[in-house]
Formats: structure tokens, sequence, C-alpha cells
């Protein structure tokens, strides 16, 4: 039988290990994985290299995995926003790496990682800094860089509903990096809102199939970063 | 001295943009000002604004209390969408950035050069966290990248200069700027005034720029 679902956050992220790759969905809040996330930084596991679109806010979620020093490098498009305090910090003191990604070449290294796709050429970047010391390809006389794909060996991953299978669905802007980091990692781990029965998805609307993914867990009531944000709360829990 | 208005007033620029942006255009407005143009679309007009984070389709700030934290633009604020819009992941979102399927994106600036380069991610500071987001798809792949900014800098320096001295986001992707005092359309790696702002005479105009204009 195929079932995927795991009893708890614990057992979900019980192998991640150090120096691991890690790809953690979410744009902002928006689809980020919080309870898998507090759930590592509980197992532990360091020197992680960690891809994300941004590096968290306040003191929860992604930085606080940041915060808790298991971070070893960043890979982002944005990695300051409002509220973010824990990485700047550690960036400015020189504690923390980061390599900076345009948003479009991050979502297309990624997907090219799942794709089998070991490398491509773009025209995002062309005569800027982050083209520097990369090859350069001219296509019908255009200048186009070329960029390495990225896999993980774990996904952290936020879906609305799944079922056992791992078929996911999910909510509004909350979908944007989650089902590109599904498929180029090889354990993937989800966190669904809802865990459906296998057949109550239409397989019209699923957006990622269940190949894409090894484990999920139900969290009925995922907690919302900005709110923990505004409470000043930190995690693990201070009072 | 009695002091003559002088320019535009932001709001008006943002209008002239939207006067410009023809009907049924697919466009992407840059986070701050750029996001003032969605507020002054001619009647009759429809505009499809796309979301670098998966949404075609972005309608206007919910009313209070009908937020939802997984509805959000680029600016990671709460949106709406309107009937008919679409949600999608990134790299379908890039796709059609990259893929030139966007028509119109107006963005801010740091600097526009004469050949219409582009310095809008960063100032090259030694201790500033660098973040590019999505700046360098956007002008690598949309058709027409138009740039609203005040025409100087708070100290008053030229924002339009004849080489970026601040870290390019694209090079040679501009194609008119709109200022508190005119825009200014460039072509051929040149700048020619298109419109002037009431009390901008051409003689201040060129003062307060960095780089030869032309008129046609």
């Amino acid at each position: 039988m195929v079932n995927k679902t795991v009893a708890s956050a614990a057992d979900a992220v019980a192998d991640i290990y150090d120096g691991a790759t890690i790809l953690i969905g979410g744009f902002g809040e928006a689809g980020s994985p919080i309870e898998l996330i507090h759930a590592l930084i509980d197992q532990g596991a360091k020197d992680l290299t960690v891809v994300s679109n941004n590096t968290g806010s306040g003191q929860v979620g992604l930085a606080a995995l940041i915060a808790n020093r298991q971070v070893r490098k960043m890979i982002c498009s944005f990695p300051k926003s409002a509220n973010s305090v824990v990485f700047p910090e550690l960036y400015t003191r020189g504690e923390i790496e980061l390599e900076l990604v345009p948003q479009g070449t991050l979502a297309e290294r990624i997907r090219c990682g799942g794709a089998g796709i070991p490398a491509f050429y773009t025209p995002t970047s062309v005569n800027t800094p982050l083209a520097e010391g990369k090859e350069i390809r001219h296509f019908n006389g255009n200048p186009y860089v070329m960029e390495y794909a990225i896999r993980g060996d774990f996904a952290l991953v936020k879906s609305l509903k799944a079922d056992r299978y791992g078929n996911l669905v999910y909510h509004k802007t909350a979908r944007n990096f989650n089902p590109v980091m599904c498929t180029a990692a090889t354990t993937t781990i989800v966190q669904a809102k809802h865990l459906v029965e296998v057949g109550s998805l239409d397989p019209e609307t699923v957006i990622t199939p269940g190949i894409f993914v090894q484990r999920v867990l139900e969290v009925t009531h995922p907690m919302e970063e900005s709110v923990l944000v505004a409470e000043n709360r930190r995690y693990p829990w201070n009072r | 001295m009695e002091q003559v208005k002088k320019g535009w007033e932001m709001a008006e620029v943002a209008q002239k943009v939207a006067a410009d942006i023809p009907d049924a255009s697919y466009v992407n407005l840059g986070i701050g000002i750029p996001e003032m143009v969605a507020g002054f679309v001619p009647e009759g007009r429809e505009l499809i604004y796309h979301t670098e984070n998966g949404l075609l389709g972005m309608g206007p700030t919910p009313v209070p209390g009908h937020e939802d934290p997984e509805l959000i633009n680029a600016g990671k604020k709460c949106v709406t969408a309107i009937p008919g819009a679409s949600f999608f992941h990134h790299a379908d979102s890039f796709m059609m950035i990259r893929g030139g399927h966007i028509d119109y994106c107006v963005l801010g600036a740091f600097q526009v050069s004469q050949e219409g380069d582009l310095a809008n991610w960063s100032t090259g500071e030694t201790n500033a966290i660098p973040a590019v987001g999505g700046a360098m798809d956007l002008v690598a792949g949309v058709k027409n990248i138009f740039v609203i900014t005040q025409h100087t800098t708070k100290t008053g320096e030229p924002k339009i200069v004849q080489q970026c001295t601040y870290p390019l986001t694209g090079k040679q992707v501009v194609t008119r700027i709109y200022t508190n005092y005119a825009i200014i359309d460039i072509r051929d790696k040149k700048l020619y005034i298109r419109e002037l702002a009431p009390g901008i005479e051409m003689e201040f105009l060129q003062q307060v720029t960095g780089a030869p204009l032309h008129q046609d």
C-alpha cells in the first residue's frame, strides 16, 4: 500500500543530516512550512545550505532556524524584508554565507534540478555583477549566462490539501516555489492543512502529482508567521 | 521670491504612465511608486496585473478584515484576485516574464543611463545586504520597461546619467522615463523629450539631467 503519511513533525524531519541542502517553500510567510521548520530546529541538524526566496522574519520559522545557527549558507533572491533581522545581523558580521540569485533564475534552477537538466542559459543578469565569473554564450546574436540546476537533499513544503499518495493542492499565492521544490529534492516532506481520502482530489486540479512527494504530515492549524512576529514570539518558544 | 509650481506631483506622473498603457495589456508593477499606476487606469480600459509571486489578475487592496496572508503581492502586501484570475507556481510566473509574455513593466530606479541601462537593486555600499528579487528577470523579458521616478535624488543629484555608477539591473532595457519634470523616451541610445511638466524649461531640465537631452 502506498502511504506517505507520517505521524508527527519530529518523524517527518528525523533523518535530516548535518551538511544537507534543504529547499524550503514560501514567499515571505505565504506557503512557508513553519511547523516543519520548527521541528527541524528541535531536531538540530546543522551546517545546512538552505534554498528559499527570503530569510524569514522576526524570530520564528526560517529566521529562527538561522538564529539557532543551523544554517551555513542561504541561497535566495531577497534576503531582507520587513521584520527581517536575524539574517542581516549575521551577514553583516560575516557569520553566514549568501548566494544571491535573481528570483526567476532561482525558480528555473530548481525546476531544472527536478527535470534532469544540469544547466541552462538565461538572459537574466547578463551585464550585471550577478553574471560575473559565469559562462556567457551567444544565441541568435544575444548574450546569455549559464546557470546550474539546484537540487536538494530534502524539501520542506506547505500545501492546502494532500492525500496519502502525496498528491497536492495549494492555496492562492502560497503555491509560489513549493511545486518546483517538490520535484527537485531526494526527500520531499509536506505539511498539509487537510489530509484527504485518496480519490477525493479531482485529478484535473492536482498541482503536484504524488510521485514528487515522499512524506505527508497533516497540520490542521498552521501558525501564522506574521501573527507570531507581531506578538514578538521566538522559537524555541519564549514567554 | 515667489515660488512658482514646478513639475508634476508623483500621483500625476503615475496618471501619465497609466494613460500610456494600452487596453488589454498584461502589466507588472514594481513595488512602491509604480503601484500608484493601478489607481489611474482610464475608464473603459482593462489591464491584467501580474505579480511575480504567482497571480495573474491581481485586484486592489482588500477591505479591512478580509485580508488573507496567503494572497499577497510581490511586496508581500495583502491583495485580492479579480474574477478571471489565475494562480501558478514561480517557474511558470517567470516563464511569463522571461518568455516575453508580459507587455509592460513599470519600475522605480536609482539611476537610468541615456542608453537605457537601469540600476535599481543595489547602491553597492559595502555594508548593505544585497537583494535583487525579480527585477533582473523583468528587465530581461518584458517588452516595454517604463521607469517612474523623481527626476533627481533627495540631494539634487541627477538620476538620469550618461553611465550608471551603481550596479546594473540590466543593460539597454528602459524604453521610457516618467519623472516629476518630464517624460523622456530612450531611442538609439539617446534621450528624447516627449513632454515637459508645467513650469519646466528646457534649460532647467538639462541642468538637472546628467546626459544630453534631444528634441525631435
